[in-house]
């Protein structure tokens, strides 16, 4: 148990040490659009890995944050980081009026209404003047870090993002293993069983929903700021697909799996962009390709391989005890 | 009929569109007793716990708990309030192992549930508990077993140990013998006869045999109403209730 441990803190010391030096290595744009969507993705996460809710709208999230932030730093002339707690803010005030018309649903049903509330986002954002509609909002000032690091430059920029990665990151880690995510996990296990047990289902749901919609509004916020601009494949329900997708392919229900799945997704949009649309056609091939060789995801394959390495069978967690099966 | 009547319902009727599930049934079980409800398949035994523990809404009547009406009440509340439930088909939590499904059940009153923030380390102080309540089911030797891997009687004791966790003054067992062999019935039996001391407990159950053992008082139920009362000796030579037995085989 204490090896799988220290295993896993060299895990996370590996990835931190590659985020420091990623800029270096691959285009620092590359590497920050990369970081917005695996936070987009572990958000995502959150909700279908640890809740076992699927939602179909969370580009109206990411989109909010994105449009949001920009306004504030455009036209508002707000500083960065205020710019981005805006679009946060309101992301997640978004999230805890779809949720709590949605969470009453379950299944396909909860797909359905967060899809038609993401699509009348989308809808709103089309229509209104201030977002530039098909154009998108464009200028948007990156501004300085703490009013003091000018953030065009392309590194400080990177490590502005990474900083703000890594805290979203270990809010998500810790939410995962908290007192609170131990409930989300039994409602994702036995939903009537949680309930017969006084957990009122419904709140924790809600909870996990604004969590959700507030991070991806966080990483919207922070792709706006990096692209300098919004667009509306930010609201397009395009983006609540590639998400799903994302998280599948990484593993659902792992911590880092999202955002590996967020990193081959860029990596295939960025260097197949020579042909053309074939693009979509080749990231679905993979796709289709890897649910069905590896059902739990490549993070999820090599958790499995790893800890039936560690104990044998593979079945169970700790070894304290011999067991005798009765 | 001499002790206090803890839960009651008057008249409870349910209808799914036009058919009548549960139709006028008025229960009284009296506190510290082990009361069965029997009857054949569909009979609506089923149907009654889930109006009991408001898993779905009454279409009419009252439910009582301990004087209070709970007919609105939320089903989390019931729990809160000490009447809690088990299912026909064995209710665990799967992916978690023993003692994490024990936690599920005791974390609640450290009313620390909702804390994100909290790391997990803070359940551990109800690990000594957990581990008490699963050598109390015989479970002691899994408490680290994923659950998935058990045997069905042994995920059936896990709930058993996750509902008394909980500490209920009424417990509603929903068939806490079927699917089970020979012995692991026995070894059921035992239990709840263990874990009834001090408290109630509504059963369903359709091994007589059981009920014959346990059950201080019985109510057969055969489509939706409520056919006969008494102890197993009085309502087992019933010939209503022998005929709704032979009519619809169990
Ligand atoms: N949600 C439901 N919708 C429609 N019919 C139901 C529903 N739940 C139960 N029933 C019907 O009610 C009757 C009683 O079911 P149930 O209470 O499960 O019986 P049992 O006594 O075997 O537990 C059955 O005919 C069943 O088909
Ligand atoms: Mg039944």
């Amino acid at each position: 148990m204490s090896r799988l441990r220290s295993l896993e803190a060299l895990g996370w010391g590996v990835l931190v040490a590659v985020g420091i030096v990623a800029p270096f290595v691959v285009y620092p744009v590359f590497a920050m659009n990369v970081l917005c969507l695996a936070l987009f993705a572990s958000a995502f996460n959150l909700l279908l890995g640890y809740t076992g809710l699927l939602s179909f709208g969370h580009a109206a999230f990411l989109g909010a944050g994105a449009y949001v932030t920009g306004l504030a730093a455009k036209t508002w002339g707000l500083p960065t980081e205020l710019a981005v707690l805006s679009g946060t803010a309101v992301a997640t005030a978004l999230g805890a009026i779809f949720g709590s018309l949605a969470i009453r649903r379950s299944g396909i049903y909860f797909a359905m209404i967060t899809l038609g509330f993401a699509q009348l986002v989308y809808f709103l954002v089309v229509q209104m003047s201030w977002t530039g509609g098909e154009d998108g909002l464009q200028g948007i000032p990156r501004g300085k870090a703490l009013g003091l690091f000018p953030l065009d430059q392309q590194l400080t920029m990177y490590y502005f993002v990474f900083t703000a990665f890594l805290g979203a990151f270990f809010v998500i880690h810790r939410a995962i293993h908290s007192p609170f995510g131990h409930v989300l996990r039994a409602v994702r296990e036995n939903e009537p069983r949680a309930l017969s047990l006084g957990y009122d289902v419904d709140r924790y749901k809600l909870v996990a929903f604004v969590l959700s919609a507030a991070l991806a509004g966080l990483a919207g916020s922070l792709k706006a700021v990096v692209l300098q601009f919004a667009s509306l494949s930010d609201v397009h329900w395009h983006r609540s697909g590639e998400v799903v997708l994302m998280t599948l392919l990484g593993g659902m229900g792992t911590v880092v799996g999202p955002s590996v799945g967020a990193l081959i997704v860029v990596a295939l949009e960025n260097y197949l962009t020579d042909v053309g649309s074939w693009v979509t056609v080749i990231t679905g091939a993979v796709f289709v390709v890897c649910v069905l060789s590896f059902r739990r995801g490549i993070v999820g394959e090599v958790r499995a391989l790893v800890a039936r390495s560690f104990t044998g069978a593979g079945r169970k967690r700790s070894s304290s005890s011999p067991s005798s099966s009765g | 009929m001499n002790g206090e009547c803890i839960l009651e319902t008057r008249g409870l009727v349910k209808q799914f569109n036009e058919f009548v599930a549960v139709n006028g049934v008025s229960l009284r079980v009296e506190r510290g007793s082990i009361h069965a409800l029997i009857g054949p398949n569909g009979a609506g035994k089923t149907t009654v716990f889930n109006l009991l523990t408001r898993f779905i809404p009454v279409t009419r009547g009252e439910i009582r708990f301990r004087g209070e009406d709970i007919t609105g009440a939320r089903p989390a509340d019931i729990a809160r309030r000490g009447m809690v439930r088990s299912f026909q088909v064995s209710a665990v939590f799967p992916a978690l192992t023993a003692v994490e499904n024990i936690r599920v059940a005791l974390q609640r009153k450290l009313g620390t549930s909702f804390h994100f923030w909290r790391t997990e380390r803070s359940l551990e102080a109800l690990d000594a508990r957990a581990v008490e309540l699963l050598a109390e089911v015989g479970l002691a030797e899994h408490s680290d077993t994923v659950t998935v891997e058990l045997p069905y009687g042994r995920k059936r004791a896990l709930e058993l140990a996750t509902t008394l966790a909980l500490d209920p003054e009424v417990m509603l067992l929903d068939e806490p013998t079927q699917g089970m062999g020979h012995e692991d019935v026995g070894r059921v039996v035992a239990l709840i006869r263990r874990v009834a001391q001090g408290r109630t407990v509504l059963m369903v159950e359709h091994n007589l045999s059981v009920v014959q053992d346990l059950a201080d008082r019985v109510t057969v139920l055969a489509r939706g109403q409520v056919l006969a009362e008494g102890s197993y000796g009085e309502v087992s030579k019933d010939p209503a209730v022998l005929e709704a037995y032979i009519g619809a085989p169990a």
